[in-house]
């Protein structure tokens, strides 16, 4: 066994062939009989060497189940039922698990989401760059090594020599996910299935983790398998393009193709998600809101994480507030709602000075200032009805009962394009968008002036955020509310913003009206931030390497 | 709210188990055949049919003894997990709650009670104490609120901390809005399933006290007691010291078997497939 | 600077964690102390009886020193603790240090055999529910774990008597011991008592292993290494068992503790002469010095193995083995 240092290799230009890939899963739900489902249903492909195809999808779409099955592998109980699954011109499903064990880590290499969570922390990260390559007798340890450390200096990782000797939790999210696409590329494999890798990123730091793999893939012509639910990402890195939905193939053709003249509908609505157009609105007079020289804290005073903050928001106007994890974005929306009491500055609401505590605050206060959470499932009282849930802000603040509570419970069902069936749902039997349009409604109930909506679309899938920004701005012009957008996503900021602050480590680097923020010349960070959200457009990531002037933020 | 239908084998078992051992402690003057000391034949004779169980270590009818020893089992339990559960319960809420001060002192003299295995400082508190039933359920009520406490007071600061709360919080409700309406109910199966436990758990302290000499004192006997008792005729190869021994672990099992089917459906309702 | 500091944060913490723990036992003592203070009523009284003279009441309230404040009376007693004399037992006024002695070892050497059978028997067991997960071994070993939580002490005790010693008499019913007793005979003495103990054990340990082998074994570092090629044993033994070790020996520890507190009961069904025997039956006489004495040694055991178990933890944490 060690010494099967030659792989085979086929002259044939085919790498990968996979034919009618079936996979099932038992669902063990409680008080039902177990049951199988099948995730993925009659997929075919074909990959050349050197090639990169994209599989992209919303999630349960099964384009991780397909990559996997790449390697034979089926995650958490999955098996894959029928087909095949050519490499090299062996069906590798028929080898048994020697074969596969031969094939992984050595013909097909794997690169997951989280590498924090994919590597071991009670080994040093070279230790596990070279497992698979020593254990398939690829090398030497040193030979291997010295491939590691290249690959480190490909990648661009700092302290290329040293990098290996570290553990993973000493390396940075960004880094780390390098190191795993090193620890893919060390046994010199035919075939990279990639995870969405840069998903969990901040994204200034996403464009350089693709910008080095897409770099690694190219020098060292490896094909590979890149899965993820962002077009414009999968549109920088592959030659290909394979569309799916419910695991059935909706598309698959050459990247350009697919990405400019997409043929099915499915396609289409993925392709020109977050083109809304929305007109920017001028500010008034007065501003709803207005938020003054801000310096906020946890801890007592130790960590300061908002300082000098100012903003306004105009009533019936959206103000986007963009930023990357740690930028202090979230801590503005504590301190505005009172949950985190500023140390300075000042807050006015409808021409009213508000307590800074939300103790202090008068009922009315409170009212009118709503607030949107990101993860809807965590928002709403799982013992509660959709009824409950939003009727109770109709009881407590206009004290209605009975038949007229119900009432108008149902007009808010409609209001969010739910319909009065769901009155008496409970959160766990509704869809991650129908969470958050309940989210919405209870919101509404209020009759706020101003919603503080916290990332509501980041857990979404596309098209369903999608949705929840067009009803946003739907309700928005008839209910005459004011937002406060919370995002890193700086497409949804274009989609639905009037004005844009955008922060910093605690700060406002940059604040004005749509246009104007968006307008050249740019400040470093807006610039950097700006460049490295990806565009549907082939050929963009080389151009925004080329144009950027400051290093990534989180990395 | 659930299915009749869905209850499982396992639950039913054990709730029927349960149910029975409930009502002779209920009725024990009208369902057992003779008196609780009456002495009524040999000592420890076999099982007959005028004495299913037989007799015990001074002759009287063992069945009549188990339904009243049932009964002084049960109440003794249930008061000390009474006591447990709302001394527990109510210090734990409070604690995540109010949080602070109050938290860090409270949590502080529960970790030092908790610092002592139970029996091992039962036995010393009981060893100056006077022996009645009275000590008994605040000794046990109160060593085995700690533990009640620990999980009440994790369970609340779990909710607390939860989206749902905070968004109740930013609507201005009041403090018992918040603890009845918007963490109890989440907390609700997590603490039937605790006071199962608990109840489980004193049974078997209480069992051990008396099998020792310390819990209930003659001429009443609990379950525990009885194996006291009657354990002088296992090396004879009497059984009669088994018979509650197996009652105990009997009625153990079912509250056990009951306690697993609340937090199963527990798990079903929240989580559901992601 | 980084270098410096290199490694202290673990020595830090297990630092912190022991000071704690001796800060704990103090409290402890002084909680004994004060539990045996709460007798209502004089203890010279109570210990005399109701017909006893005043002036013998006197007199042992002298001989107590039950006319000093309290405080005083527990500094006396920590401090003989500290120095190795537990005082004088109230019933048979022989020193408690040495009828003690010969008891401690004995439970020793009882409660080491229970572990030296159950600790590897449930790892072996939970390792094996983990390997057969959901399958009809695990569900009978879950299962027997759920009974064996509600199962007390003496149902065990009295069915192994009544099957293995009176009805096949392949053990004796009573577990005498003493000293000079040969090895194999002692051992031999002391088998149904383990198996007891073993049993009131061992369904949790092997449960608890079960769960933190399975932690570890759902990791995403578990696929990576799937997908590298690895075999089943390679990975247990190179990516699982490094990480699984803490959680383990964390249980483990925290079941020894369970086990020494079992000894109790287990000690009276099989009269065994050992330290739960000897405290039951000063509980009955309400000798507080030995209760006193023997309740701390209980707690201090407890409490050493609680520390133990939290410093394994800290040790197998690479988090703080390597900090940034």
């Amino acid at each position: 066994m060690a010494n099967g240092h030659a792989k085979p290799r086929h002259e044939s230009d085919v790498l990968l062939e996979i034919r009618n890939l079936k996979v099932e899963a038992t669902v063990y739900s409680p008080n039902e009989k177990p049951r199988d489902v099948t995730i993925v249903d009659g997929v075919s492909l074909a990959l050349k060497r050197g090639k990169v195809l994209g599989l992209i999808g919303e999630s349960g779409a099964g384009k991780s189940t397909i990559g996997l099955s790449a390697m034979g592998y089926g995650r958490g109980g999955v098996r894959i039922t029928g087909g095949e699954v050519l490499l090299n011109g062996r069906d590798i499903l028929q080898g048994g698990v020697k074969g596969l064990r031969k094939v992984r880590g050595s013909e097909v290499c794997y690169v997951a989401q989280s590498a924090a969570a994919a590597f071991n922390p009670a080994h040093r990260l070279m230790d596990q760059v070279v497992e698979a390559a020593l254990l398939h007798g690829l090398g030497t340890r040193a030979e291997a090594e010295k491939r590691a450390i290249a690959l480190f200096k490909k990648l661009r990782l700092p302290d290329a020599q040293k990098i290996g000797s570290r553990y993973p939790h000493q390396v940075s999210g960004g880094q780390l996910q390098r190191v795993m696409t090193a620890m893919a590329l060390c046994s010199e494999p035919d075939l990279i299935v990639f995870d969405e890798p840069t998903t969990a990123l901040d994204v200034t730091t996403q464009i350089d983790v693709l910008a080095a793999i897409k770099d690694a893939i190219r020098d060292t012509s490896v094909a590979a398998l890149y899965i993820t639910h962002d077009l414009a990402v999968v549109a920088q890195v592959s030659d290909e393009i394979m569309v799916l939905q419910d695991g059935k193939m909706v598309e698959h053709g050459e990247t350009r193709q697919v990405i400019e003249a997409p043929r099915m509908d499915y396609t289409k609505a993925l392709v020109s998600v977050r083109s809304i157009d929305h007109e920017e609105k001028n500010p008034a007079q007065e501003p709803l809101l207005s938020v003054r020289n801000i310096t906020a804290a946890y801890g007592g005073d130790a960590v300061k994480v908002l300082q000098h903050v100012s903003v306004d928001i105009h009533p019936g106007q959206t103000l986007a507030v963009v930023g990357e994890s740690g930028s202090g974005k979230s801590t503005l929306a504590r301190v505005i709602t009172g949950l985190l009491p500023p140390i300075a500055g000042s807050i006015t609401f409808a021409n009213r000075m508000l307590a800074p505590r939300l103790a202090d605050r008068s009922r009315d206060d409170l009212r009118e200032l709503q607030m949107i959470y990101q993860m809807a499932d965590v928002a709403m009282n799982p013992r509660q009805t959709v009824g409950t849930i939003i009727g109770r802000p109709l009881e407590f603040y206009f004290g209605m009962r009975g038949k007229e509570r119900d009432a108008r419970v149902g007009e808010l069902l409609d209001e969010i394009e739910m319909g009065k069936g769901f009155v008496h749902r409970y959160p766990a039997e509704l869809s991650g968008g129908q969470k958050q349009r309940v989210c919405i409604a209870r919101a509404l109930a209020a009759k706020p002036k101003l919603i503080i909506c916290d990332e509501v679309t980041s857990a979404l899938d596309p098209l369903v955020a999608d949705g929840i920004l067009k009803l946003l701005l739907r309700l928005q012009k008839f209910e005459d509310v004011a937002y406060l957008f919370i995002t890193h996503d700086l497409a949804t900021v274009k989609a639905i913003a009037d004005s844009i602050a955008v922060m910093y480590r605690g700060e406002v680097v940059r604040y004005g009206s749509k246009t104007q923020v968006l307008r050249p010349p740019f400040d470093a960070y807006t610039d950097l931030l700006l460049s490295s959200v990806p565009e549907m457009e082939v050929g963009w990531l080389e151009s925004a390497i080329k144009g950027r002037r400051m290093e990534s933020a989180g990395n | 709210m659930f299915n009749i239908r869905q209850i499982p084998l396992a639950a039913w078992i054990g709730l029927l188990l349960t149910g029975l051992a409930v009502i002779c402690a209920l009725f024990a003057q009208w369902i057992a055949p003779h008196g609780n000391g009456e002495i009524v034949g040999d000592v420890w004779a076999p099982m007959s049919s005028a004495h299913w169980l037989g007799t015990d270590n001074l002759g009287r009818d063992l069945l009549s003894r188990m339904i009243y020893g049932a009964r002084i089992t049960i109440f003794i339990a249930g008061m000390a997990t009474a006591l447990s559960f709302s001394l527990g319960a109510i210090l734990g809420f409070t604690a995540a709650v109010v949080g602070g001060l109050v938290d860090t002192l409270m949590s502080g003299v529960v970790d030092l009670l908790m610092a002592i295995p139970t029996l091992i400082f039962g036995l010393v508190i009981l060893a100056v104490l006077p022996a009645n039933n009275v000590t008994l359920i605040l000794v046990m009520g109160i060593l085995s609120s700690t533990r009640v406490y620990r999980l009440s007071r994790a369970v609340a600061a779990d909710i607390n901390a939860m989206d749902f709360v905070e968004a109740a919080k930013l609507r201005g409700e009041g403090l018992s809005w918040i603890i009845f309406r918007e963490i109890l109910p989440n907390a609700m199966s997590l603490l039937v399933a605790e006071l199962g436990l608990r109840f489980i758990f004193s049974v078997l302290f209480l069992s051990a006290l008396s099998y020792l000499g310390l819990g209930v004192q003659p001429p009443d006997a609990d379950w525990g007691g009885m194996v006291m008792e009657n354990k002088d005729g296992i090396v004879f190869g009497i059984p009669a010291a088994l018979i509650p021994a197996a009652a105990i672990a009997g009625l153990g099992i079912s509250v056990n078997l009951v306690v697993d089917w609340v937090l199963t459906r527990t798990t079903s309702f929240k989580g559901g497939r992601d | 600077m980084k270098g410096a500091f290199r490694g202290s944060p673990v020595l830090k913490l297990v630092a912190q964690r022991i000071a704690l723990g001796i800060f704990l036992l103090f409290a402890v003592s002084v909680l004994i102390f004060a539990g045996t203070q709460i007798l209502p009523g004089d203890v010279a009284q109570s210990i005399l009886g109701q017909s006893a003279t005043p002036e013998a009441v006197a007199n042992l309230r002298q001989e107590l020193g039950l006319n000093d404040p309290a405080y005083m009376r527990y500094f006396q007693w920590v401090g003989g603790v500290l120095t190795g004399d537990l005082g004088k037992a109230l019933t048979t006024r022989q020193e408690i240090t040495v009828t003690l002695m010969p008891r401690l070892w004995n439970t020793l050497f009882l409660a080491f055999w229970a572990a030296a059978v159950s600790i590897p028997l449930s790892i072996i067991l939970g390792l094996i529910a983990v390997r057969f997960r959901n399958g009809p071994v695990d569900k009978a070993i879950s299962g027997f774990a759920l009974a064996s939580t509600s199962l007390p002490e003496f149902f065990i005790g009295y069915l192994l008597i009544l099957f293995l010693a009176v009805k096949l008499q392949w053990f004796p019913s009573i577990s005498t011991v003493y000293d000079g007793m040969p090895f194999l005979e002692k051992l031999k003495a002391i088998v149904l008592p383990v198996i007891a103990l073993v049993i009131v054990v061992l369904a949790h340990m092997m449960r608890m292993t079960r769960a933190a082998i399975l932690n570890v074994m759902q990791s995403a570092y578990i696929e990576t290494a799937e997908l590298k090629g690895l075999s089943a044993l390679d990975i247990i033994c190179k990516h699982a068992f490094p990480n699984a070790i803490a959680p383990i020996v964390n249980v483990v520890m925290l079941n020894m503790a369970y086990l020494v507190v079992g000894v109790v009961v287990i000690e009276v069904i099989f009269v065994y002469p050992g330290m739960g025997q000897y405290l039951v039956d000063h509980v009955v006489k309400r000798d507080v010095p030995v209760v006193q004495a023997v309740g701390l040694i209980f707690a201090a055991v407890y409490i050493g193995l609680n520390i133990v178990a939290d410093v394994a933890a800290i040790l197998a944490n690479p988090r703080l083995r390597h900090p940034k």
